[in-house]
C-alpha cells in the first residue's frame, strides 16, 4: 500500500511538471487559432513556421533569430571570460579564493529582475544607448558565473603540475594555455557554454530592461507583447515545442558528459 | 673555476611571507653528476628545485648554468627539464604525443621526432605503449613516460622532484636501478629531490642534506653516512644512536660512562661533543670478558637480514645494536666499538643562548615575555643582554596554558638516556630542551624556566 502511494505521488508530481509542456506539444499539431480547442490533426503550423508564413509577420521570426544570436554571442563570450576567471580564482589562495567563489555565486541567486533594473540604471548612468549591444553585455554579465561554476571542478580535478610541465617542456605561457589547459578544461567549458546558452535563451527580465526603445525583441519579450495584444500567435506552439526539444537534447548531452567525466576520474 | 660546474648556486635565499624557506644556499653540480637534495618535508628542497627550473624566483642569490646567470629567464627558455612528483602527464594526449610534446614545440621534422620518441620509449621500456592513453597506464608506467618526456629534449640537466614517492616499495626499488642505468647511458646531469635517505644513498654521486632551509652537509653517500657533521644528519641518515660525550684529548673520547679510543683530533681537551654510533658498528659478544663495556639485552627483533637489539648498558644508557647473531632478552653481553667506528661531532650548541633585555630590577624580557631572574648589578634597565639557560633547566608542562609561553615539539632526538628536543615557541623562536619525559613530535607544551636557572651575560662576551 505504501509503495502504491509513493508511486502515485511521484507520477502526480511528474504529471504536474510536464502537463503544460505536453499540452503545448499536443496542440502544436492542430490548426485551431485558440489554444485548447482541437480542430483535427495538422502540420499546418509547422509548415507556416518553416515557410515564414506566420500570422505575426516577420516579427516572430526575427525575434527567434535575435534570441539565438544573442544567446550564441553571450554564451561564447561568457565561456572565454568565465574560463579565464575560473583559472584566476583557482590560483588564488585560502581566503581570497573563498571570497571570490562567494562573489561569483551571488549574481546567480540574485533575482533576474534586480539584475535587469540595476543594469538598466547602469547603462543609463553611463549614457550607453540601449539596444542590441546592451542586451548582449547584460547576458554576458549574468551568464559568466555559470561558466565559472562549471569550469572550477575541472580545474580541481586537474593535476596542478601540468601547466608547469608544459612550460618546462618549452611551451610559452600562451602555448601552455592553448595546448594543455584548454584541452583539459574543454568539457567544463562546453558544459558552461551550454548552460550560458540556455540561461540566455530563457531570459526575460534582464532583456526587457536593457533592450531600450529601438524595438528589439527576443522571443520572450515578443511573446510578452503578443500575449498582451490578445491571444498568442498559434505558430508559437510548434516553436515552443521545438525549443523544448532542443533544450532537452542539450540537457541530455550535458548529463551524459557529466557521468562520463565522472567515470573517467573514478 | 665555475666553468667546470654545470650548475652553480650562490647565496640563494627565499622567503614565503615571514617564513625563510631557503637561507643562503651554496653548492655546485658537476657535469654528468647525480646529485640528490635530501631532507625532511618542508626543508626547502622542492623550492630549491623549482627555483632551478624557473617556477620560483629567488629573493637573493644567483643560479649559474654553464657559468651564465639564469635567474631572470622564464622556465620555457631554460634548457632544463623536470620530472614531476605526480607525473603531470597530459591526459588528453597519448603516450607518443606526451613524449613528443617538447620536440613538436621545437618544430623539428616529424621524422626526427618519431625517431627520438621511439628511441626514448625504448630506453624506458615502454615501446609498445605509444598509442595508449596515459590514464590507462599504471603509476610506474606513467613515471616512465614522464621520464622519457623530459629526457627526449636532451636537457642539460634533468630535475626530478620525488619521482618515485607515489610508487610502492617493490616498484620503487626497480625504478631506482633503472634511473641509475638511464643516468649512466645518457650522461645527463641529474638533480634529484627526495626525503628517502635510503634512495639518496643508493642513487647519488653526491648528497646535499638540507634542514629548515639550510644545507647541513654536502658529501658522497659514504661520507654522509660515516661522517655526519651534526646530530641532525646522523639522525636523518640511517639508524644511529647519538650520545652526549666529552672529548678528553685527541683520539680519546668519553661517552656512556666509558672512555674510548677514537680517530678524531683537533677538538681540544675536555670539550663536550656529540658522538654517533651506528647500530651495525657495535660488536656484541656473549660474555663481557674482553669487551669494552657490558650490557643486558632488553629486546631483540628479527629484521630479515639481521637482528635488531636494544641493550641497557652498565651505566644506564640504551644502545641500538644490529648483528647477524641474536641474543635472548635478559642475556648479559659484552660490547665494544672500534675506534674508527666512533664518529665525533662538534656540538652546535651546549646551552640555550637567548637575546634578552633588562626591563627592571630582577626582570628581563626574552622570548616575547617577562621573566624573573638574578640580574647582575652592572646591567641597568634597557640594557641588551644574553640569557643562558641549560638544556636540562627548561621545564615542559602538559598544558600550554600552565607555562609562561607555549610551544610545539618540533624535533626530537634520543640520546641514549634522555631526549633532546627542539621546541618551536609560539613566536617562532627555537629552544632546546633535555628531558627524561617522552614527548611526540607536534605535541603542544607549556614552557617555564625558574629564575635561578637563567644566567645573564653581556652581549659583548
Amino acid at each position: 500500500m505504501k509503495k502504491v502511494l509513493a508511486k502515485c505521488y511521484i507520477w502526480l508530481l511528474l504529471a504536474m511538471l510536464y502537463a503544460p509542456l505536453l499540452f503545448i506539444a499536443v496542440f502544436s499539431f492542430t490548426e485551431s487559432r485558440v489554444m485548447g480547442s482541437w480542430a483535427g490533426f495538422s502540420l499546418k503550423l509547422y509548415q507556416n513556421l518553416f515557410s515564414g508564413n506566420v500570422s505575426g509577420g516577420t516579427a516572430l521570426l526575427s525575434a527567434v533569430e535575435n534570441t539565438i544570436l544573442i544567446a550564441l554571442i553571450a554564451a561564447a563570450f561568457s565561456m572565454v571570460l568565465g574560463t579565464v576567471a575560473a583559472i584566476g580564482i583557482y590560483n588564488l589562495k585560502g581566503r581570497a579564493r573563498r571570497t571570490m567563489q562567494f562573489l561569483n555565486n551571488i549574481p546567480m541567486i540574485n533575482p533576474d529582475i534586480i539584475t535587469g533594473v540595476s543594469l538598466f540604471l547602469l547603462f543609463v548612468f553611463l549614457r550607453f544607448s540601449q539596444g542590441y549591444v546592451t542586451v548582449v553585455l547584460a547576458h554576458i554579465t549574468f551568464c559568466t558565473p555559470y561558466v565559472v561554476l562549471s569550469v572550477m571542478p575541472k580545474l580541481s580535478q586537474m593535476n596542478p603540475n601540468i601547466y608547469e610541465a608544459a612550460l618546462d617542456l618549452g611551451a610559452t605561457p600562451a602555448q601552455a594555455l592553448w595546448k594543455v589547459l584548454v584541452p583539459e578544461l574543454r568539457p567544463g567549458m562546453i558544459s558552461g557554454f551550454m548552460m550560458a546558452f540556455t540561461m540566455s535563451l530563457d531570459d526575460f527580465a534582464v532583456t526587457f530592461f536593457t533592450r531600450g526603445t529601438i524595438g528589439l525583441d527576443t522571443l520572450s519579450t515578443y511573446i510578452y507583447a503578443d500575449a498582451r495584444k490578445g491571444g498568442l500567435t498559434p505558430e508559437l506552439r510548434p516553436l515552443m515545442t521545438l525549443i523544448f526539444l532542443v533544450v532537452l537534447v542539450l540537457l541530455i548531452i550535458i548529463n551524459i558528459r557529466a557521468t562520463r567525466s565522472k567515470k573517467a576520474t573514478e | 673555476m665555475t666553468k667546470d660546474y654545470i650548475i652553480d648556486i650562490q647565496h640563494l635565499s627565499k622567503s614565503f611571507g615571514d617564513v625563510k624557506v631557503l637561507d643562503d644556499i651554496n653548492f655546485y653540480v658537476r657535469q654528468g653528476e647525480f646529485i640528490t637534495l635530501l631532507g625532511p618535508s618542508g626543508c626547502g628542497k622542492t623550492t630549491l628545485l623549482r627555483q632551478i627550473a624557473g617556477f620560483v624566483n629567488p629573493d637573493e642569490g644567483r643560479i649559474l648554468l654553464d657559468g651564465k646567470d639564469i635567474s631572470g629567464i622564464p622556465p620555457h627558455k631554460r634548457p632544463l627539464n623536470t620530472v614531476f612528483q605526480r607525473y603531470a602527464l597530459f591526459p588528453h594526449l597519448d603516450v607518443f604525443d606526451n613524449v613528443a610534446f617538447g620536440l613538436k614545440l621545437q618544430k623539428l621534422p616529424s621524422k626526427e621526432i618519431e625517431a627520438r620518441v621511439k628511441k626514448m620509449l625504448k630506453m624506458v621500456s615502454m615501446t609498445d605503449y605509444e598509442d595508449r592513453s596515459v590514464d590507462s597506464l599504471s603509476g610506474g608506467q606513467q613515471q616512465r613516460v614522464a621520464i622519457a618526456r623530459a629526457l627526449v629534449n636532451y636537457p642539460k640537466v634533468l630535475l626530478l622532484d620525488e619521482p618515485l614517492a607515489a610508487l610502492d616499495l617493490k616498484m620503487r626499488k626497480d625504478m631506482q636501478l633503472e634511473l641509475k642505468e638511464i643516468h649512466r647511458k645518457m650522461g645527463i646531469t641529474f638533480i634529484y629531490v627526495t626525503h628517502d635517505q635510503e634512495e639518496a644513498l643508493t642513487l647519488s654521486d653526491t648528497i646535499v642534506v638540507m634542514n629548515e632551509g639550510r644545507i647541513q652537509q654536502i658529501g658522497t653517500p659514504t661520507e654522509i653516512y660515516n661522517e655526519p657533521v651534526n646530530s641532525f644528519v646522523a639522525d636523518f641518515i640511517g639508524e644511529s644512536t647519538i650520545l652526549n660525550g666529552t672529548m678528553i684529548r685527541d683520539r680519546r673520547v668519553e661517552f656512556m660512562g666509558h672512555e674510548f679510543d677514537c680517530v678524531d683530533e683537533g677538538f681540544g681537551e675536555n670539550v663536550p661533543v656529540d658522538v654517533v654510533v651506528r647500530p651495525e658498528d657495535v660488536i656484541i659478544t656473549g660474555s663481557p670478558e674482553g669487551a669494552q663495556f657490558s650490557g643486558v639485552v632488553e629486546s631483540c627483533i628479527f629484521k630479515g637480514v639481521h637482528y635488531e637489539m636494544f641493550v641497557d648498558t652498565d651505566k644506564g644508557y640504551e644502545l641500538m645494536v644490529q648483528d647477524y647473531d641474536s641474543f635472548e632478552p635478559g642475556t648479559t653481553v659484552g660490547l665494544s666499538i672500534n675506534p674508527d667506528d666512533i664518529q665525533v661531532m662538534r656540538k652546535e650548541r651546549t646551552c640555550n643562548v637567548l637575546e634578552a633585555e633588562v626591563t627592571g630590577e630582577g626582570l628581563i624580557n626574552m622570548l616575547g615575555c617577562e621573566w624573573e631572574c638574578r640580574v647582575p648589578e652592572q646591567f641597568k634597565q634597557g640594557d641588551k643582554v644574553l640569557a643562558e639557560v641549560d638544556f636540562g633547566k627548561v621545564d615542559l608542562l602538559d598544558n600550554r596554558e600552565d607555562g609562561k609561553l607555549g610551544g610545539e615539539v618540533h624535533f626530537l632526538l634520543y640520546k641514549g638516556d634522555h631526549y633532546h628536543l627542539t621546541i618551536l615557541t609560539d613566536d617562532g623562536d627555537h629552544l632546546w630542551v633535555d628531558t627524561d619525559d617522552i614527548w611526540d613530535k607536534g605535541d603542544l607544551v607549556g614552557i617555564d624556566i625558574l629564575p635561578e636557572d637563567i644566567k645573564i651575560k653581556s652581549r659583548n662576551d
